[in-house]
């Protein structure tokens, strides 16, 4: 990186820091550190559209619609996270590989499955095999938002129709009495005042996804964790100019200082939404604000 | 007989068409100097580094490295995320069962152990001994009645012994070696275990003609003899 990193082995002190701390290892540490945070940007209002639909579905009038939404909440829920990530994420590049197959190569001969082997045409691969190593990067990121979202939306789906169920139902009457159509009722007043009963849920539920992004490094995202191991484990002159000892102790401590820095600033944003939704609600916190209710 | 040649030859043709446009992707664990390891640049190198770039550059095809966990690396090659595995991967008959191998390009390495300096006296019966999960050396272990513990990767194998977690570990001998020879705290003992078949490249079931054009690369590569000019640079083993 700097000029003077030509040789490391004479240097010392400062600059010998500075240099093992610019190389292009470290570098792909400080890049997975955007990678998480890109992640959480996406996956957590990607995952709250998944937690509306679905609670929106379960509470539906429509029998099979409600089946749907509680069967989404009730299976995803139930499975626990490692078997999804590790389950769901094959299953479902091998479904999209497989559509892509059968539309490409439909004169292909013998079955996809020979043996233990998952083999489609070259044609139908996802993303295809000679393609640059960043679209495998932004195919693999692709699938893990998605996992997550599906996993996250599980969840928030149930908080969401918990917090849709505890409105008070006085609200909903006097909407009625105003001659509103249920759809009236569910945009303008429902879905206004859900949010404050839902908050609690939905901010557990971010500060467990901020700290499930190291299951990233089992769809192949190489994250944060993965890199302070790998960059932490003892190193021997042989295969790198900067050895060391065994420093996994420094670098998790680094995790540690930037997962409670994190999830700190959560706290604050939240505890601030918080006093923003309550303002004007039949709640006690609302009604703490000095609002008119 | 005219068609059926020209039958063959259209097969042929086809089958190196197929091999010729593809990418093949190489999947190693990068975390087992001097076999695979991520280098100062966040490259992937080392001795299977150098010997794959020769191979694909034998057989005429061009290949680029991922990195996979050790212990997901065969279901992801069975499901196709990358065609071939290079990651110090020894032959044993159950890895058989499920892919396939090329012809080894590493003679059997035997296994050593390292222990804490001033512990060379220790019973490795009743010892607890590391290894990486999904090894032959934890297998080995396994089956010897000294207690195994197992770690997900080879760096934290080593750090169990450090630390007192183990009292030894078992890994390949050209792995272990410059770990010992950093001098410190770690020794090699001198008992080894000879287990395992060599180190082969892995490959799915259903991909006879890679595996072959690989093999042929290989076995190339040992006639010529700069494949032990290689076993020798990177101090693995022993030479064909």
């Amino acid at each position: 990186m700097f000029a003077f990193c030509t040789d490391p082995e004479t240097l010392s002190g400062l600059s010998w820091l500075s240099c093992y701390l610019t190389t292009g290892k470290h570098l792909s540490i400080y890049v997975s550190v955007g990678t998480v945070l890109l992640l959480l940007a996406i996956t957590a209002p990607a995952a709250l559209l998944f937690g509306f639909g679905g609670a929106v579905a379960a509470r539906s009038p429509l029998p099979p619609l409600a089946w749907a939404g509680r069967g989404y909440i009730a299976i995803v829920r139930g499975v626990p996270d490692i078997a999804f990530f590790l389950f769901f994420v094959i299953a479902l590049d091998q479904f999209l590989e497989w559509l892509r197959h059968e539309w490409k190569c439909p004169d292909w001969e013998g079955s996809v499955w020979q043996g233990s082997d998952f083999v489609v045409c070259a044609e139908a691969k996802l993303p295809l095999s000679t393609a640059a190593g960043w679209v495998h990067d932004v195919y693999g990121f692709a699938v893990a938002v998605l996992t997550f979202a599906i996993v996250f939306g599980a969840f928030a789906a149930n908080v969401l129709y918990g917090a849709m169920r505890a409105v008070p139902r006085a609200q909903l009457e006097t909407a009625e009495a105003y001659g509103m159509t249920r759809r009236q009722i569910f945009r303008r007043i429902l879905v206004p005042q859900m949010w404050v009963y839902a908050l609690p849920g939905l901010s557990n539920l971010w500060m467990v996804l901020v700290k499930a992004t190291p299951l990233l490094f089992l769809l192949g995202v190489e994250d944060i964790v993965y890199w302070a191991r790998e960059l932490g484990g003892a190193k021997t002159p042989r295969f790198t100019d900067y050895p060391h000892p065994d420093w996994r102790v420094w670098y998790f401590g680094a995790l540690l200082v930037f997962y409670l820095a994190f999830t700190r600033l959560s706290e604050v944003v939240l505890a601030r939404l918080t006093r923003r939704l309550a303002r004007g609600q039949a709640t006690l916190g609302g009604a703490a604000q000095g609002g008119s209710a | 007989m005219k068609t059926i040649l020209l039958g063959t030859a259209i097969v042929v043709a086809g089958a190196g068409a197929a091999l010729a446009q593809d990418v093949v992707r190489l999947g190693t664990e990068g975390a087992y100097p001097p076999y695979n390891f991520i280098d100062d640049a966040g490259e992937v190198a080392g001795f299977e580094r150098v010997l794959g770039d020769e191979l694909c550059a034998r057989a005429e095809l061009t290949c680029t490295w991922v990195t996979n966990d050790w212990d997901s690396i065969i279901p992801n090659l069975v499901s196709g995320n990358y065609d071939a595995i290079m990651a110090g991967m020894s032959i044993t008959p159950e890895r058989d069962e499920v892919i396939d191998f090329t012809q080894n390009y590493t003679q059997p390495d035997p296994s050593a152990y390292l222990v804490m300096a001033g512990n060379e006296e220790i019973d490795l019966e009743a010892a607890v001994i590391a290894a990486q999960t999904g090894t032959i050396q934890a297998n080995f272990v396994a089956q010897s009645g000294a207690t195994l513990v197992e770690f997900a990767s080879p760096d934290e194998t080593v750090a169990a012994v450090r630390n007192g977690e183990a009292d030894a570990v078992l890994a390949d001998k050209s792995f272990l070696m410059p770990v010992a020879e950093e001098g410190g705290d770690l020794v090699m003992l001198d008992r080894e275990e000879l287990i395992g078949g060599g180190i082969g490249m892995g490959l799915r079931e259903s991909d006879a003609e890679l595996r072959a054009a690989f093999d042929a690369a290989i076995q190339s590569m040992k006639d010529d003899g700069s494949l032990n000019a290689l076993l020798e640079e990177w101090q693995i083993g022993a030479t064909f």
